[in-house]
């Protein structure tokens, strides 16, 4: 069932185990998954998880389009990813059973919805005869557990109405796998009772299913034993549960509060974004304004014009909101104003596949604007690192008055993972400086205020915002002359600016750290190079080769515009090159133009991460190439 | 205010060569813009011009304030996010028909309803100027352009019915060849809380020339151009002999005031919540052929946005205290490991 497992009282202990809950997405399921997941960082345990939505709201019930998933990877020890294969799967009805059976391990555990197991249900799936009477999951142990019933009959004598019993049952299927796992009860008990304080039947209903699930799991003398999976021991310090899109949401509170600027969002909603947009606008008592706009170019519009201002200015999206917003990324390119752009990719081209993960937007980040219209990128590689990633964003754009992209990913935006809390003491100083002074002398010797003089070590313009008597300027997207800034059409100067724009964005490889690697260092075969999401797999990858004895390095991008100024070195230290991505190999393509190396990508568009053993798999068959 | 400088119109020109053609009712408008601004109260570090693209979002080039000459359509919308973030500006918008209502129609509409406080010039001249002349999103149908060898087939918009459609709070109209009623209008604009809309009839000399002679010429003033002035009967023509009336349906019409009477003449009354009544005066004249109606069509007090959004974050601050970021750090379940 897992890695390692020894008996104690009657027990199993596990180092770790993967569930997987499955069910229509009327069922609850990211509920269930989110309050098991809650219950065993609470616990201790060192977790990751992998919510699967369906793309539409409500796909009619019963159907393999409406199968909700939530995956959730709990250990006793240090862990990067929500788990290869799960060891149990919780299947709510036949669809579910159908469209998930497939992710789960040889041999794994199935726990079904019996009730569900009716002829309609069975057809809506797909299925021409009931699975759980033919011999189709013999290679499974399936537990078979009439959820719907048990739920109904212990929300009897409660006054409840039929419905909302019914409904509880998702809170049945938590408190058999509470039981299974050896979970705590009270910190859903709790939970339960604090969000559904002001329905008393949901709630009584919830608490009465939970509580018979765990009851069922103890009295039916249906399972063979139940399984503890320890605490983790993690570093030393106070650890909450965190999304990526929560996180990032934070970083940009705290980025706002480290440069002492007020925050600014203006967004339109698009999935898998406007969680930040959400998170934002809750928290107005930190100066945080949001704008949910009228669109997507509406969004930035307002950001820039709010950066213009003396804001922190962020807009948030998803990739066919970063094509709607490119022309404005251009003027804040020309105009050398701080912005943050930020996108939760997504699968694409156009609508894509809007609640599946992908990473196919770097080089739309890179070359996505016309003309010659740099921007710096920084990419976060877990839940967790969201929060610094924004920081960083942040540091970079008011430091080099640059727009700067962001680029998550619908994975990571959703997933979550302990996070040991920062001491908000020791976050980085992002605070920058507003001219208040002429810089500059006329030819008739009096003072005035030229908005494209530069700091000569960073490049970054000086920055007057209206308010600031005897610095009224104009600047636009039409060329300005280096220096006054006033329109100019002369050729040298054109490209004079296009030179020193880019050599600003390029400079900052001086300013961000070397890239780290990992692993095999001095004697590797085959370095793994990653960026963004990809980063827990690749990790539980390369631990996989290296524990068989292959050589394997691994080295992991934050910075993608400009490259660490090591890159190249690194690259060409080892004789294979392979790049995991969620793309077509976007990220091999650069590293190939930049540095003549031969880096193979590993690519991976399926809507879903990449796991540990697709690319444990991948490593093995370019060494022995 | 007392800490607000004296200043003259060469204060608040740049130092920028104007470049329109010669001959352009843009000089005029800024013209009036900037022998307006000494007048305001406000200062020049506090006042920005934001524009798009097109020959009239030349403008903020010309003004000694602060100013962004952005892109094509999108002034509005920037404008928007500057407006909230700095309460404590002046914020201007200036635009052409192209710019305000083809390409950035969405932001427009949105600025409006949202009674973002922003002070909107819309300069129509019913062509693309800086495209070199092809019909715009005002031009009549049957428009013969570059673009259009064969005519137009589009039915224009009415910028002022559009306007009022979007819940504007205050609309007005004025033209390029009258500076002291410009001077008035941007005046009333600027002082409104909220968003201000200003359609301006600006004559193109070089792609639509004469566009409006036929209502702004000086010998067609008296007959064609009805004043609207709060409070007084709408009256004009020689001596008054002509004048707006209103239908049982509510349609506004022009009569002889000999055939109806002074009793029947329709007061006009910028102030009604109900924009019924300026959108019927919006639809009295079907292009600027007819009597057409100019001044302020409505001023109504709503919410300011970004005042509005000020409010709430300070209601927050008072509930919940200054953010305290390690709080929310700790805000969901925390646990400890020792």
């Amino acid at each position: 069932m897992a890695d390692t497992a020894e008996h104690v009282h009657g027990q199993q202990v596990l180092d770790r185990v993967i569930i997987r809950f499955a069910g229509d997405s009327g069922d609850g399921m990211q509920l269930t998954g989110d309050r098991f997941t809650s219950a065993s960082a609470l616990f201790g345990n060192d977790l990751a998880t992998l919510p699967v939505f369906p793309a539409e709201i409500r796909a009619p019930a019963g159907t393999l389009a409406g199968v909700s998933a939530f995956q959730v990877h709990i250990s006793d020890h240090p862990i990067t990813t929500p788990g290869d294969a799960p060891n149990v799967l919780v299947a709510m009805n036949p669809a579910a059973l159908r469209s998930e059976l497939h992710t789960l391990e040889p041999g794994g555990v199935v726990i079904v919805n019996t009730d569900a197991f009716e002829a309609r249900n069975l057809a809506k799936a797909g299925y021409d005869s009931n699975p759980l009477e033919d011999d189709s999951l013999k290679a499974y142990t399936v537990y078979e557990v009439p959820m719907t019933s048990l739920t109904k009959e212990a929300c009897a004598d409660l006054d409840v109405k039929p419905r909302d019993a019914e409904r509880s049952k998702n809170f049945f299927a938590l408190g058999v796998i509470s039981w299974m796992y050896t979970r705590p009860m009270e910190p859903t008990l709790e939970w339960i009772a604090g969000k559904f304080a002001g329905k008393p039947a949901v709630l009584a209903a919830n608490t009465a299913a939970f509580k018979a699930g765990h009851a069922f799991g103890e009295t039916a003398e249906l399972f063979e034993s139940t399984y503890q999976v320890r605490p983790a021991t993690l570093e030393p310090g106070t650890y909450t549960s965190i999304t990526g899109n929560t996180a990032l949401a934070w970083g940009l509170v705290a980025a706002s509060r480290q440069a002492e600027l007020p925050l600014f969002l203006g967004s339109y909603p698009i999935t898998p974004a406007s969680d930040i947009l959400h998170e934002l606008s809750k928290h107005k008592n930190f100066g945080v304004r949001t704008l949910q706009a009228e669109d997507e170019i509406a969004g930035i519009g307002s950001a820039l014009g709010a950066a213009f201002g003396g804001h922190l200015a962020v807009t948030t999206t998803s990739g066919p909101g970063v094509a709607l917003k490119s022309e404005t990324m251009g003027l804040a390119v020309s105009l050398e104003l701080p912005l943050l752009v930020i996108d939760i990719q997504r699968g694409g081209p156009s609508t894509g596949l809007p609640t599946k993960t992908e990473a196919a937007d770097l080089l739309m980040a890179m070359y996505g604007r016309h003309g010659e219209s740099p921007m710096p990128i920084v990419a976060p590689r877990s839940p967790a690192d969201c929060f610094d990633a924004a920081v960083e964003a942040a540091r970079i754009a008011l430091k080099y008055r640059t727009p700067v992209m962001l680029l998550s990913d619908g994975y990571l935006a959703n997933s979550s993972e302990p996070w040991r809390l920062p001491d908000v003491s020791t976050l980085p100083d992002l605070r920058t400086t507003f001219a208040t002074e002429p810089n500059h002398v006329d030819d008739e010797g009096n003072p005035e205020f030229w908005p494209y003089l530069r700091d000569p070590d960073t490049l970054a313009r000086d920055w007057a915002i209206p308010g600031t008597p005897g610095l009224m300027h104009r600047i636009g997207g039409i060329e300005k002359q280096d220096g006054s800034g006033n329109i100019s059409y002369d050729p040298a100067n054109h490209q004079r600016m296009v030179d020193l724009r880019a050599a600003k964005v390029a400079g900052i490889a001086a300013d961000i750290p070397e890239v780290a690697v990992e692993g095999d260092v001095d004697d590797a075969e085959l370095l793994v190079l990653g960026w963004g999401s990809t980063w827990g797999a690749i990790d539980g990858a390369v631990d996989r080769a290296r524990g068989q004895g292959l050589k394997v390095a691994r080295a992991h991008l934050t910075h993608l515009n400009p490259f660490p100024s090591n890159l190249g070195d690194v690259l060409r230290r080892y004789p294979r090159v392979l790049v995991p991505e969620m793309n077509l190999g976007q990220l091999s393509l650069l590293v190939r133009a930049e540095f003549l190396v031969d880096a193979r990508p590993l690519s991976k568009v399926r809507g879903e991460p990449f796991t540990a053993g697709e690319i444990e798999a991948a490593i093995r068959e370019e060494i022995s190439r | 205010m007392s800490d607000v400088e004296i200043t003259t119109k060469k204060d608040w020109s740049s130092d920028q060569e104007v470049r329109w053609c010669p001959g352009c009712g843009d000089y005029s408008i800024l013209t009036a813009v900037q022998m307006l601004m000494p007048d305001l109260g406000v200062n020049r570090e506090n006042t920005v011009f934001v524009s798009g693209i097109g020959c009239a979002a030349r403008f903020p080039y010309y003004m000694n304030t602060y100013g962004m000459h952005s892109i094509h359509g999108r002034a509005p919308a920037i404008a928007t996010g500057l407006a909230m973030a700095r309460p404590d500006l002046d914020v201007w918008v200036i635009g052409g028909d192209g710019d305000n209502l083809s390409i950035g129609g969405n932001h427009l509409i949105h600025a409006l309803r949202r009674n973002i406080n922003l002070t909107i010039l819309m300069f129509n001249n019913q062509i693309y100027g800086l495209t070199k002349g092809q019909y715009s999103p005002t031009s009549e149908v049957g428009k013969v352009t570059k673009s259009t060898p064969f005519g137009s087939l589009d039915t224009p918009f009415n910028p002022l019915s559009v306007a009022l459609g979007a819940e504007a709070t205050f609309v007005a109209r004025t033209h390029d060849m009258d500076r002291a009623h410009m001077i008035e209008t941007f005046r009333r604009a600027h002082d409104h809380k909220g968003a201000a809309f200003v359609e301006i009839y600006q004559n193109c000399n070089v792609f639509n020339d004469g566009a409006f002679s036929d209502i702004t010429g000086r010998a067609n003033r008296e007959s064609m151009l009805i004043p609207l002035r709060h409070g007084e009967p709408i009256r004009f023509g020689a001596e008054g002999s002509l004048c707006v009336t209103l239908s049982s349906q509510g349609h506004a019409s022009i009569a002889n005031v000999a055939d109806v009477g002074e009793d029947a003449i329709l007061v006009h009354d910028e102030s009604r919540q109900d924009p019924d009544l300026a959108f019927t005066l919006s639809r009295l004249s079907r292009g600027p052929h007819e009597p057409t109606p100019i001044g302020v069509f409505r001023a109504v007090e709503r919410p300011e946005y970004g005042s509005a959004v000020s409010e709430q974050l300070a209601a927050a601050q008072a509930t919940k205290g200054p953010g305290d970021l390690d709080a929310l750090l700790r805000s969901g379940a925390t646990w400890d490991v020792a």
